[in-house]
This record gives C-alpha cells, structure tokens and sequence, in this order.
C-alpha cells in the first residue's frame, strides 16, 4: 500500500505534513480529501503553494474517495493522504469500505467545546466518540504529530 | 468638521511557534517604533482560532500581514481574511529587514508598503564574500 499516511489534521497542508513527513517518506503526491476545497479553486492554489515541486496535490471530495482509492494505493510513490476534521474521516472511512485500517491523528487543535487530549490533540465529546468508534470497528487510530514523536494508541489518550 | 486621520498600516506577524514575537522584539530594539507590529503565533490554533487571534490583531486597521512561510497554516489564514480586501495584503518569507523598513513607512497604503517590504527583505539576502 502506497498510502503510506492517513491523517487527521485541521491544518491540512502544512510544515509538519510536508517536510515532518515527506521528507523522511520521500512522498511523491498529496491526496487532500476535503469537500470545500475540492470546489474552491483558489484554496487549491493557497495549498499548492506550500508543497514544493516533485510532490503532487490531488484534491478530492469524499465521494471520488471509493473510486480513486484503490488508484491511490497502487501507485508506487510514497503518498498521504490528509483529512481535516473527524467527520470527513469517518466519511472517508465509510466511503472507504474496508480499504483503510489505519488513521494517524496528527493535529486537532483547540477551539471552545474541545478537551485537550493531548498537546497536540482537542476533541469535542462528541467527536471523541466517533474515533473510538472507528476504532471499535477494526481500524487503529494513533496519535502522532511528527514522525520522531511516539505514536500514542487510541487508549492513551481518549 | 475635520476629516478623521486614516490610521496608519499596522503590521501582523504570523507564525510558528514563537518567531513572530521575537521579530517584534527585535525591530523594537533595533528600532525604537514601538507600536507599529503585532505578533501571532499559531500555536495550539486550529484554523477558525487562528483567524480569530489574527482579526484580533490587526483590531480594524488596514494592515499587512507578515507570514513566515509561503505555505501552510499561517499563509491560509492570512489569505482567507484578506482575500477581497484592499485594505490587507500578504506578504510571506517575513525577515526582519523588511520589517525594519515597513516600520518607518506606515503611511503607505497596505499594498504599497507590502511591495516595498518584499523589496527591502530581498534585498536582505545575499551570500557576502566570506
């Protein structure tokens, strides 16, 4: 599987994704599951300009993820693929089907209503509760924000 | 009735992690202006927090806003709040010699101190003969 990183994270495209990541990963493509941005031409570009040439940028709606997935996988370049809040994942996941088995959450900021989980981790209750459902359902979710930081399992910290 | 003076364009640095204070820090001392930039940082920040600490910041003046890298986090935001509106304008790869001129040059519209700045921190970096 060529999907080497599945990730959560509110930032989508950014310094940690893009040199934390890719550099060690030697990634070849960026695929950014997001239904906003997958409309909105001039958010691409703003995302565009963070990632350096070499690296390609697909942008995606979750409904393309089911016919595209299995594309993705199959390319032989070291790819990630982002997703920017929990619902979007658990979107992605269930258009998906039984083609991803691993999530890292890699950042969720604060913003009111959310609990620190970790330095790097705030979730709602509510959203709390759809990633240990995920969970529940066979995937292993981490938490992980770069990649010489431990990768901290569901139950550490939820 | 007199006319209101326009204030002048303030100048919001947005970064990560603590860079953008230490570069208020340092024009402060280098400069004596005391007034003129305002720092965000974005850490903790998801995107709508950020937006809000960086609105803040610029409390409805016409500013530039100075972001580090030309890309990521820091850039969306910036771009998103500014987008449409001819009294911000962007510019990335912030250093401190544009700030250093930005300072003094304050009565410039938003765009025209931006390009100025772009112009004084490229100017900036060279490879002296060692």
């Amino acid at each position: 599987m060529s999907l080497d990183l599945i990730r959560l994270d509110d930032r989508l495209i950014h310094g940690q994704v893009v040199i934390g990541w890719g550099q060690p990963l030697n990634v070849g493509f960026i695929v950014l599951v997001d239904d906003e941005v997958k409309n909105s031409a001039w958010e691409q570009d703003l995302y565009r300009m963070g990632v350096p040439p070499g690296i390609d940028v697909v942008f995606a709606s979750i409904a393309e993820v089911a016919r595209h997935l299995t594309e993705w996988t199959a390319d032989p370049r070291p790819g990630i693929l982002l997703v920017g809040d929990v619902d979007t994942l658990a979107g992605l996941i269930a258009a998906a089907g039984s083609g991803i088995h691993r999530i890292n959450v890699g950042g969720v900021h604060h913003r009111p209503g959310r609990i620190e989980r970790l330095r790097y981790v705030y979730l709602t209750d509510d959203e709390a509760t759809k990633l240990r459902q995920l969970a529940s359902n066979g995937v292993e979710v981490t938490a992980q924000d770069v990649p010489t930081a431990r990768a901290v399992p569901i139950g550490e910290f939820l | 009735m007199s006319e209101a003076t326009p204030s002048p364009t303030v100048g919001v640095i947005v970064s990560h992690a603590e860079l953008a204070a230490a570069l208020v820090g340092a024009v402060r001392t280098i400069s004596g202006v005391a007034d003129a930039l305002q720092s965000v940082s974005n850490e903790g920040c998801d995107p709508k927090s950020l937006a809000d600490r960086i609105e803040a910041a610029i409390g409805g003046r016409p500013a530039v806003l100075f972001v580090d890298l030309p890309g990521g986090s820091c850039l969306s935001s910036a771009v998103r709040l500014s987008r449409g509106r001819g009294e911000r304008a962007v510019v990335t790869g912030v250093n401190l010699a544009m700030l250093l001129d930005f300072v003094f040059h304050r009565d410039l519209s938003p765009t025209e101190a931006a390009r100025r700045a772009v112009d004084a921190g490229a100017r900036a970096i060279r490879t002296p003969a060692a």
